[in-house]
């Protein structure tokens, strides 16, 4: 075997380095050391990140063919990355606080294997690596969502996330199968040559349900969303800001893979109408859900299945550009949401409170992290100049160039949900700068990692859209991927 | 001055926002507001210097026809298919006059804001507001292509709800803001998909390639036809629609009158003289493409009398001087509108789109003096509400004489500014259609009508109580905005208009048609004699007239309860039925499913109970059913 094929896997080695890194210092480091391992496991993937993106990496395959990386999936994963880094800077302070002192390494280390499995997801191409790569991704989740060892509702919704991830996973193992049995290959571009034919077939239909279904849930797509909200609920505030844009931006770029590369050249038609569906219940349920929540982390899963809705519109548009869309969509999506994350976590942080109510008059105290929010709720809700709206402007002009009517309709529909979303957005900001309220939250001192990770997103928020050259950039990568 | 200086115009305005914004805080109030006011001179100053050079320099006339000029443009975005999305500046004879425009009514704003925001919370916020609503505005103007007009528009609509819900701590200011914002947000969807369609079917965004060949553009769209009409009519009535949603148009009217709860500078800067009639403008600058689209241009007509009507009749029965303002400027864009829809190039050179701009001009000027006399007085009296007010002519003698110079040029007495504009809008409209000819006019008698009011009311009518505070004019900083609106007033209707303003840049000579103009008068005089005798002193017989015709009094009172509508379709249908009625199975169907299957299969297992075992269950089987339904679906769909 030559083993310098592993070299091609750059962005996974350089995670496993800083996972042993932070490892060993977890293991052996003496205890007055400890309180400083969640600030070095920042810097360690903060300098990791920036070596992925600036150092000349080289794509190609390796195991003949079982792992492949492009200049667009190296654009993915470091976008991961980004999102990564913003969750760790934002966990610092609750990672430090005394009920996760004796845990406070197995957190990142779990949060880093996951990125790991992910990173596999969107690199496989073989079902095989994707499974260990989904399953990789899923199960460390599962601790991290209990991980809040004292808390009832933290307890629930693990148990509730295992159940549904290990139920999804069997069902994707089914579609899975049922393609095999169709095809005799795993390996995704065996299978497009070789299942040409099955047209009409019920078989192929029920497979590529079975399939979308497993990746719908990672995604959290309507009707495989049921988990959502109750997970966001419970499970602590930086893995439920993880599991809303990390996890979710990778199961979308895996989509985006399997269903163009297995399916497109032959199926396209068919799994076309099954996102169409999809994407029609996903954006107008979360939609409409999202308008009755109080609590704000139930709010914002509502408002992230939505989310999910529009950046599946980029798998359904024409393949390159609809790539490079939606990787910008993901890239900005985590900066808008984390954004959102931060200053519920700073505030919970410091209170408890999460209902929408208890950020009545926010303002008055706390005009920085009301400005924050507000940024990123105009952001997640597509108002210009800020990121958002380029992001969704690219994501439906993607999706019209690929010109058929059902696209129209399609976009015509997800631009119409955007109005409504921008009604349940602003009651956010309504209720900060304008309800008026005798006792609002006291004024918040808030930690220097939430404070760094909050104008990280802000920053990003304003500049992504504006500073066109990342969309450029994006796109002259996609369209560098021969496969991407 | 070379046009390239256009840019300094857009970047000091950017530059004092950064400025003020980031550090006004620190600095003592008044070195802000000098600051701001000082900065806005310079933009002003080179304004000036640039649209008189384009104007004046006949190098850039070709043939008599003066044309557009690219001072800047940069590729800004590449979107694949070539088509790219470019910022730059474009100047040429609707840009410059709106360069003219701009800077004439913000810095008045500027200047008269030290005097009327004294001492209030926020004042550096408020400047900082004011330089970026006034670099959007600019920007916006001189945009060289649809797309980076689009931008800018949405960061008028921005600076706008920014500085509408100025006094954020007063709830009716706030709520007016969000309904600004959403209002003009749907409208602007119209705006965006417009623009989609017109980029797929014309593969650019670039207004000069546009306007170059404007009848192969149509045509090419021509094939696609959806509920009878063309890809490309379609494309330019959603972007009308846009700007019918900034312009307040009726029925996305609603949005303008409730934004008068913001301070009244801002009235006068963004809801009378600049923003609202940004969707004239987009029109206008879109206009050779309209031309090829007539169905549309007689959409625009239709909607602009419509609205000048309907806002004329409700001005008539406001009791809120700053909302007789707003409707009063609905009605005017309205004539605007009307102008450019029954603009041809055959009749008479264009001259609706002459007149359309020659209003926008005019307008700006007497309406924005119009609210800032109107700032000046609810400054003393402190009420937004006639009652509080009468006999005012005694106390404020300098507001008493630009207000009522201000309502005679709305009014379309000669010689003032509102008279030659109105005229030539009429003209264009009696061209294209009598029975819309006599319907302007009739407006237009309203018109006279309604301001007499207003003026009656505020400056004559009977005497109340000043014995607590004795009104009188205000600082010179708030006096001198008025006297130097008011001069341009009086002499700006004699501008040779269609010297610099023509729809293809050629040169086109005003004469007054007398047989349009003399009735028109006529109909004016009629107006104001009728306020006159209502109004001048104090009697019963406004109300008795008012109890004569009760229903419709009410009806125009209530804004014949369009803003009801909007609510009840909005709160009961979509909030109420909609949103209520998911959110009721949720609780009810599923939430109680799940309980029942909870309590029935666990409920011997208290500890379980408490975990809701029966939801995940209840989860997965969605999950399975879900997934099974959709293979079904997508193969009934494609068998």
């Amino acid at each position: 075997m030559d083993y310098s094929q592993f070299m091609i896997m750059h962005h996974e080695l350089g995670l496993l380095v800083v996972f042993l890194l932070v490892f060993l210092f977890d293991t052996f480091f003496s205890k007055n050391l400890q309180s400083k391992l969640s600030v070095t496991a920042c810097v360690l993937f903060g300098i990791y990140t920036l070596a992925c993106f600036f150092l000349p990496l080289k794509s190609g395959e390796a195991f003949s063919g079982m792992y492949a990386t492009s200049p667009i999936v190296m654009s993915i994963k470091n976008i991961l990355n980004v999102g990564m880094f913003i969750v760790l800077l934002q966990s610092v302070k609750w990672n430090n606080s005394a009920a996760q002192i004796v845990r406070r390494g197995e957190f990142i280390e779990l949060m880093l294997l996951t990125l790991f499995g992910m990173f596999l997801m969107v690199s496989a191409r073989h079902f095989l690596v994707f499974i260990i790569g989904l399953e990789t991704a899923s199960l460390p989740l599962a601790a991290l969502v209990a991980f809040d060892k004292k808390e009832y509702e933290s307890h629930e919704a693990a148990v509730k996330y295992i159940f549904t991830a290990v139920f999804s996973s069997a069902i994707y193992m089914l579609g899975l199968s049922f393609v095999y049995a169709m095809s005799g290959s795993l390996y995704f571009g065996d299978i497009a040559t070789r299942v040409v034919g099955a047209e009409g077939s019920f078989l192929l239909y029920v497979a590529l349900a079975f399939v979308i279904a497993g990746i719908g849930f990672k995604i959290s797509m309507v009707p495989f969303h049921l988990w959502t909200a109750d997970v966001y609920q419970g499970a602590p505030t930086s893995v439920t800001s993880y599991l809303s844009v990390v996890s979710k931006g990778a199961g979308a770029f895996a989509a985006l893979i399997i269903l163009t590369q297995v399916f497109g050249s032959v199926y396209s038609q068919v799994w076309e109408w099954m996102l169409f569906i999809l994407i029609v219940l996903t954006i107008t349920v979360g939609n409409l859900f999202a308008i009755r929540q109080n609590n704000l982390k139930r709010f914002l899963a509502f408002s992230s299945i939505s989310q999910a809705g529009y950046i599946m519109l980029g798998v359904v548009a024409d393949a390159s550009v609809g790539a490079a869309a939606l990787s910008y969509y993901v890239l900005v999506y985590i900066f808008s949401n984390l954004a959102a994350f931060g200053v519920i976590q700073a505030v919970e942080n410091a209170t408890g409170k999460v209902e929408i109510s208890d950020y009545n008059g926010l303002y008055k105290t706390n005009p920085k992290l009301s400005f924050t929010m507000m940024l990123a709720m105009f952001s997640l809700g597509g108002i210009p100049p800020f990121a958002g709206f380029f992001s969704k402007f690219f994501i439906f002009s993607a999706a019209l160039e690929q010109g058929s009517v059902a696209m129209y309709v399609l976009v015509f529909i997800a631009l119409l949900n955007t109005i409504v979303s921008l009604y349940y957005y602003l009651l956010v900001v309504k209720a900060m700068f304008i309800t008026p309220n005798d006792n609002p939250i006291e004024r918040i001192k808030s930690h220097w990692s939430e404070r760094a990770g909050m104008v990280v997103c802000v920053a990003g928020i304003i500049l992504v859209g504006l500073v066109s050259v990342i969309y450029t950039f994006l796109n002259h990568a996609a369209d560098a991927s021969q496969m991407f | 001055m070379d046009l390239s200086y256009s840019i300094i115009t857009l970047l000091l305005p950017l530059f004092m926002f950064l400025l003020l914004g980031l550090f006004g805080m620190k600095m003592p109030k008044k070195v802000a507001g000098i600051l701001g006011t000082c900065a806005m001179l310079v933009t002003t100053v080179i304004a000036y210097g640039v649209a008189l050079k384009y104007f004046f320099d006949p190098q850039y006339m070709v043939d008599g026809v003066r044309q557009g000029q690219m001072v800047f443009n940069e590729t800004w975005l590449t979107l694949g298919h070539g088509l790219k999305v470019d910022m730059g500046i474009f100047i040429d004879p609707i840009a410059a006059m709106m360069l003219i425009v701009i800077s004439t009514i913000s810095m008045m704003v500027h200047l008269y804001s030290l005097g009327y925001m004294h001492g209030e919370k926020g004042f550096q916020r408020y400047y900082a507001f004011l330089a970026l609503f006034t670099f959007s505005m600019l920007g916006l103007v001189v945009a060289t292509n649809i797309f980076q007009m689009f931008i800018f528009f949405e960061m008028v609509g921005v600076s706008s709800y920014l500085l509408i819900g100025f006094y954020y701590e007063k709830n009716s200011a706030v709520s007016a803001s969000k309904k600004a914002f959403i209002v003009t947000r749907f409208a602007d969807l119209g705006f965006l998909i417009g623009i989609m369609l017109l980029a797929y079917y014309c593969g650019t965004f670039d207004f000069k390639t546009l306007m170059s060949n404007p009848g192969s553009i149509v045509n090419s769209a021509a094939g696609v036809t959806f509920l009878g009409c063309s890809a490309a009519s379609w494309a330019l009535a959603l972007i009308f629609v846009g700007g019918a949603g900034k312009s307040a148009m009726f029925p996305l009217h609603i949005w303008l009158p409730d934004a008068m709860e913001g301070p009244t500078p801002v009235s006068a800067l963004i809801h009378a003289a600049t923003m609202v009639v940004a969707g004239v403008y987009l029109v206008a600058r879109m206009f050779p493409m309209y031309l090829f689209t007539p169905e549309v241009l007689d959409l625009i007509t239709v909607t602009g009398a419509v609205t000048a009507l309907y806002a004329a009749v409700v001005a008539c029965a406001q009791t809120d001087i700053k909302r007789v303002l707003a409707f009063s400027t609905i009605s005017q864009i309205a004539f605007m509108f009307t102008a450019l829809g029954v603009a041809r190039p055959e009749l008479h050179e264009g001259v609706g789109y002459m007149a359309s701009m020659f209003h926008l001009f005019t307008h700006a000027m007497f309406k924005g003096l119009l609210f800032l006399c109107a700032g000046a007085i609810i400054h003393m009296v402190h009420s937004n509400e006639m009652d509080a007010m009468g006999n005012l002519r005694k106390y404020m003698p300098i507001t008493h004489i630009t207000f009522l110079i201000a309502c005679l040029a709305i009014a379309g007495i000669p010689p003032f500014a509102g008279f030659f504009s109105k005229d030539e809008i009429l003209v264009a409209v009696y061209q294209q259609s009598t029975f819309w000819g006599v319907w302007m006019s009739a407006v237009a008698g309203l018109t006279a009508f309604y301001m007499f009011r207003l003026y009656y009311r505020i400056f004559w009518w009977n005497k109340p109580d000043y014995s607590h505070h004795t009104p009188h004019d205000c600082e010179w900083v708030m006096t001198v905005p008025l006297v130097i609106l008011a001069l341009i007033s009086c002499v700006a209707g004699f501008i040779p208009f269609g010297h610099f303003v023509t729809w293809n840049g050629g040169n086109y000579d005003i004469h007054i048609m007398w047989e349009v103009a003399a009735p028109s008068i006529a109909i004016a005089v009629v107006g104001i004699v009728v306020a006159t005798v209502l109004y001048r002193k104090e009697n019963s017989l406004p109300d008795r007239i008012a109890s004569s015709m009760k229903g419709l009094h009410r009806a125009a009172y209530r804004r014949f309860y369009i803003d009801e509508i909007y609510m009840f379709v909005t709160h009961k249908i979509i909030f109420g039925i909609i949103c209520r009625g998911i959110s009721w199975f949720d609780h009810n169907i599923v939430d109680g499913f799940m309980n029942l299957l909870a309590r029935v299969t666990n409920g011997a297992a208290y500890s379980i109970r408490k975990l809701q075992s029966g939801q995940i269950q209840m989860y997965v089987w969605v999950y399975y059913i879900g997934a099974l339904l959709l293979a079904l679906v997508t193969c009934l769909l494609l068998i």
